[in-house]
């Protein structure tokens, strides 16, 4: 039998153990009400435990999980930065958790003001003119431009635009969400600098071409130099640029994507405005866009008209609902307190220390490791890990032993150009204490790498499991627990 | 105000490590000519006080289902939240954590999903679910996707009274792939099966909703027989709290059910964010998008979770992709994982019993008053619909200004339905809340008459 701290909830569970969360229903019998032949034969299998079980149960997984208050949490690309307890607190008034999606707008000005005036302010943050904030997620987003720019495209007879171009250091949800659209991708070569390979570029548009989307500044943490170049280009040729905005947090306040060219771009509030990211969601992913595109936006739209607000549907350009009701009004909430906490000067600081803290982890690891496309960095960078390779170590190795640091390693091998990469952004929330711990136990663990490799194949050590066997996982996919069914006894 | 510890001496000590004279000067890589050169227009900055006071006050704005007794419902259902689902599922721990792909280091985060995957397929009765969908809207299109994949055909049939929202959104989402949709109308309330094996032959899956948005309950097994038959798959979206007393999906030989946790202690939250899921039949299971937590061993053969079947997704197959879901909704998960288990089977049940007593109490009452008309005879769960003489917004403003949140209005969507009005009724709302919404509408329809 698994120990205590290793069973599942189904595993504490014995008959006739309950909570008192709920009374008691009248005894009156179901087919009363609904015919028998639609009732249930067997009950779920759902867990009998009382209220200090469940309550202790959940408890001790949650601390056998990282999180942000408990550790660094450099991960490339996902901005895991300081989540303020103010906002949970915000998020959980009953006007606002409370409210019921089909309530009239009359009975929810506080809540559609709210979301008008984030439309205001992220339009703002972009250079755009329009916002919606239905989408869910940042895929659902870039699915939700990429689908205004087509219908912008076919509205114009120009049907023909069916290719989508994608930079090779593009993130995983770019080609998936251009082929969802209808869209054929073509991959786009990073030049040595780490930019976008112009002349590749060149080479692949085409009469054809719909968009370009861009992460910018790039997955490698650096600015696009030749932004403006590329949006003219991709203009003059009658397509439209898309941009990922995974990694605004380097740029709020300093550049705006709507200034140096973008058509259309998403947001991901739980990045760049801290929405938490609750083990893997929910994200929240608005999507602004420039005038031309705004007919175009799903509906419901939030308008204001004179001083009340209300939820516009008829709109008979737009590409139509992604989504039930209005998107993830409670992501909405936490970054429309954020934003108001920080107003223009704290947006700005926060992408001046972002990237000042980038810059100064990576000044700290650099040398001894090896960083790809070695620039000034934006609010990330990329390691090269493959010189470790020598010494028969993989950057999987290195990830793991920095759990025994007691950091939560960077996100490993993305973007898919650099090899054995490492890409490290450790955000404006922390501190320099924290920055030079972890640059030591980085180089610590190259030491240990050289001294007793095996050490580093082995780790984690100190966490509440061994190296795990994902292969196992995959070959025989287990994804529900069974339970034993006891056979019952002859009396 | 902002959340920055570098104080200014960290800031010299920094930029002098980078060499860097100034701030500024971090950001040379951007071209001049681009940058802002004036602050973002935006309110001033709040203290922690500051910014409290200004949401309590927006906060008040707005109508409640505390303030005010909810009977609305119409896919958002206002039920008793647990004050231990509240805090635990509010612990740093969880709030704060990253996506589990570092698995040693989140056994806590992966042990709970798959705990939520073995919860939703005892719901359900399949063999199998993935870690969570955006909402139901979403689910259900990823269903779709999934029968579309599974058959060479293009077509599906959908019961028209599946929820609008759902229907819109998988048109917006397959509105690129040539999906042809055939819908199904619901004369009685529930779906028509005349005829639905012939259609299903033709196409991809044949979907309907149960309880449905009239909250009808719908003979699943007589829609699975019928998509079989045609060798179509069966997809039903299903609110999960009738699964406490109704028979489930994967009994009635269902092959992959959708819907939302939300009604789990989730909060409605004027939307989202809630909490999609997906179940199916095990021979789906690589054609599941989203994220799946399996259970292995590690190195010294201790059980252990991780993230499995990864070569589905879009980090993996990229254009080839099916889906581009990346994110879960890990967080709401986790709370409907807190509240099925701690209400457990007796509680599921009790939860899903009194919603069916509340509704039909409330639905004898109100049929009863003179003007009232019922458009629907069939079985229902928790929701049902009415007629009234009266324009729905104005008969919801009259119940608002006497204390209730009622009225979902069925018109713009079945415009066959005029003047027709979605109500529901769960355990939160007691025999004399029904009561005194019935005495409410009484009074509100004789002034009209």
């Amino acid at each position: 039998m698994n120990h205590p701290d290793t069973q599942l909830i189904f595993e504490k569970s014995r008959p006739g153990r309950r909570t008192g969360f709920l009374p008691d229903a009248d005894p009156i019998p179901l087919d009363a009400f609904i015919p028998r032949r639609f009732l249930r034969k067997t009950p779920p299998r759902l867990p009998e435990v009382g209220e200090l079980e469940l309550v202790r149960h959940y408890v001790r997984l949650s601390q056998k999980s990282f999180s942000i208050d408990t550790h660094f949490y450099p991960l490339g690309s996902c901005t895991m930065k300081y989540n303020p307890k103010i906002n949970e607190k915000i998020a959980a008034l009953p006007g606002f958790s409370r409210l019921h999606p089909h309530q009239p707008p009359e009975e929810v000005q506080g809540a559609l003001l709210l979301m008008h005036e984030l439309q205001e302010y992220l339009a703002e943050i972009a250079g755009m003119d329009a916002v919606t904030l239905q989408p869910a997620a940042g895929a659902q987003g870039e699915l939700t431009g990429l689908m205004m720019i087509r219908a912008w495209h076919d509205r114009q007879g120009q049907k023909d635009r069916r290719e989508v171009l994608i930079p090779d250091s593009a993130h995983g949800t770019n080609p998936a969400s251009s082929t969802l659209a209808g869209y054929r991708v073509h991959s786009v070569k990073s030049n040595r600098r780490g930019g976008v390979d112009l002349e590749d570029l060149q080479k692949k548009l085409s009469p054809r071409t719909a968009a370009l989307m861009i992460t910018n500044p790039s997955t490698l943490g650096l600015f696009e130099r030749e932004i403006v170049r590329i949006c003219d280009l991709l203009h003059q040729a009658g397509a439209q640029v898309y941009m990922d905005g995974a990694n605004m947090n380097a740029i709020q306040g300093i550049t705006r994507p709507g200034d140096f060219g973008v058509d259309v771009m998403h947001f991901n509030l739980h990045k760049t405005f801290s929405t938490p990211h609750g083990g893997g969601g929910p994200g929240s992913g608005p999507v602004a866009c420039k005038r031309h595109l705004e007919p175009y936006l799903p509906v419901p739209r939030v308008v204001k008209a004179g001083d009340r607000y209300t939820l516009e549907n008829d709109r008979p350009h737009s590409i139509g609902r992604v989504k039930s009701f209005y998107g993830n009004f409670g992501m909405h909430v936490r970054c429309y307190a954020y934003i108001r906490t920080h107003g223009p000067d704290g947006l700005r600081r926060n992408a001046e220390h972002a990237v000042l803290n980038a810059n100064y982890l990576k000044s700290r690891i650099a040398p001894p490791f090896k960083v790809a496309y070695d620039r000034r960095c934006m609010h990330e960078f990329v390691i090269d890990g493959s010189p470790l390779r020598k010494l028969g170590i993989r950057t999987l190795d290195v990830a793991k032993r920095l759990l025994d640091y007691g950091f939560h390693p960077p996100t490993i091998y993305f973007p898919l150009i650099v090899p054995e990469c490492l890409m490290i952004e450790p955000t404006e929330s922390e501190t320099r204490e924290t920055l030079d711990a972890f640059a030591d136990a980085m180089t610590r663990i190259l030491e240990e790498a050289k001294r007793d490799p095996e050490l580093l194949h082995q780790a984690p050590h100190t966490m509440p499991v061994k190296r795990l066997d994902e292969l196992k996982a995959a070959r025989e996919p287990i994804v529900r627990h069974e339970p034993v069914v006891s056979v019952p006894q002859p009396a | 105000m902002d959340y920055i510890p570098n104080a200014p001496d960290d800031v010299a000590s920094m930029l002098s490590a980078v060499g860097a004279s100034s701030l500024d000067e971090l950001f040379a890589g951007i071209p001049e000519n681009i940058r802002l050169k004036r602050p973002l227009r935006l309110p001033q900055g709040f203290s922690e006080q500051e910014l409290w006071a200004h949401m309590v006050e927006l906060s008040a704005r707005n109508l409640t289902t505390d303030s005010h007794r909810c009977f609305l419902g119409g896919g958002a259902y206002a039920h008793f939240i647990p004050a231990a689902v509240e805090q635990v599922a509010g612990r740093g721990e969880w709030v704060t954590s990253y996506t589990p792909y570092q698995a040693e280091a989140s056994q806590g985060s992966l042990q709970a999903i798959f705990e939520y995957q073995t919860l939703i397929c005892e719901l359900t009765g399949l063999d199998v679910a993935n870690a969570s969908h955006y909402d139901g809207s979403t689910a259900l299109a990823e269903a779709v996707a999934m029968s579309l994949d599974a058959s060479e055909r293009t077509r599906v049939v959908l019961s028209s009274a599946v929820n609008p929202q759902y229907r819109a959104v998988l048109r917006t989402l397959f509105r690129h792939s040539g999906l042809e949709v055939v819908e199904l109308q619901a004369p009685d309330g529930a779906t028509a099966t005349d005829g639905v094996a012939d259609l299903a032959a033709q196409a991809a899956a044949v979907v309907v909703q149960s309880p449905n948005y009239f909250g009808v309950v719908e003979d699943l097994a007589e829609f699975a027989k019928a998509a079989h038959a045609g060798g179509a798959l069966a997809i039903a979206s299903v609110n999960p709290v009738c699964l406490g007393i109704l028979e489930s999906p994967g009994a009635c030989e269902i092959d992959i059910a959708v819907g939302d946790a939300q009604p789990f202690g989730i909060e409605t939250s004027y939307g989202g964010p809630w909490c999609g899921f997906m179940a199916a039949k095990k021979h789906l299971i690589r054609r599941m998008p989203g994220r799946m937590v399996g259970q292995t061993v590690d190195a010294s053969g201790r059980r252990a979770f991780c993230l499995t079947l990864q070569a589905r997704e879009q980090h993996i197959r990229r254009e080839k992709a099916s889906s581009n879901i990346c994110t879960n909704q890990a967080l709401m998960a986790l709370r409907a994982t807190l509240t099925l288990s701690g209400l457990g089977r007796e509680g599921v049940r009790r939860m899903a019993t009194t919603c069916v007593q509340r509704a039909h109490e409330l639905e004898k009452e109100l049929a009863a008053l003179p003007g009232v008309r019922r458009p629907h005879s069939a079985p229902f769960f928790h929701e049902f619909v009415i007629q009234t003489p009266m324009p729905v917004p104005e008969f919801a403003e009259k119940l608002a200004r006497r204390g209730f949140l009622a009225g979902v209005d069925l018109q713009r969507d079945y415009p066959h339905l005029p003047r027709a009005v979605l109500l529901c009724a769960t355990e939160r709302n007691t025999r004399q809340d029904v009561q005194a919404l019935a005495a409410a509408a009484a009074e509100i329809l004789q002034e009209k008459a």
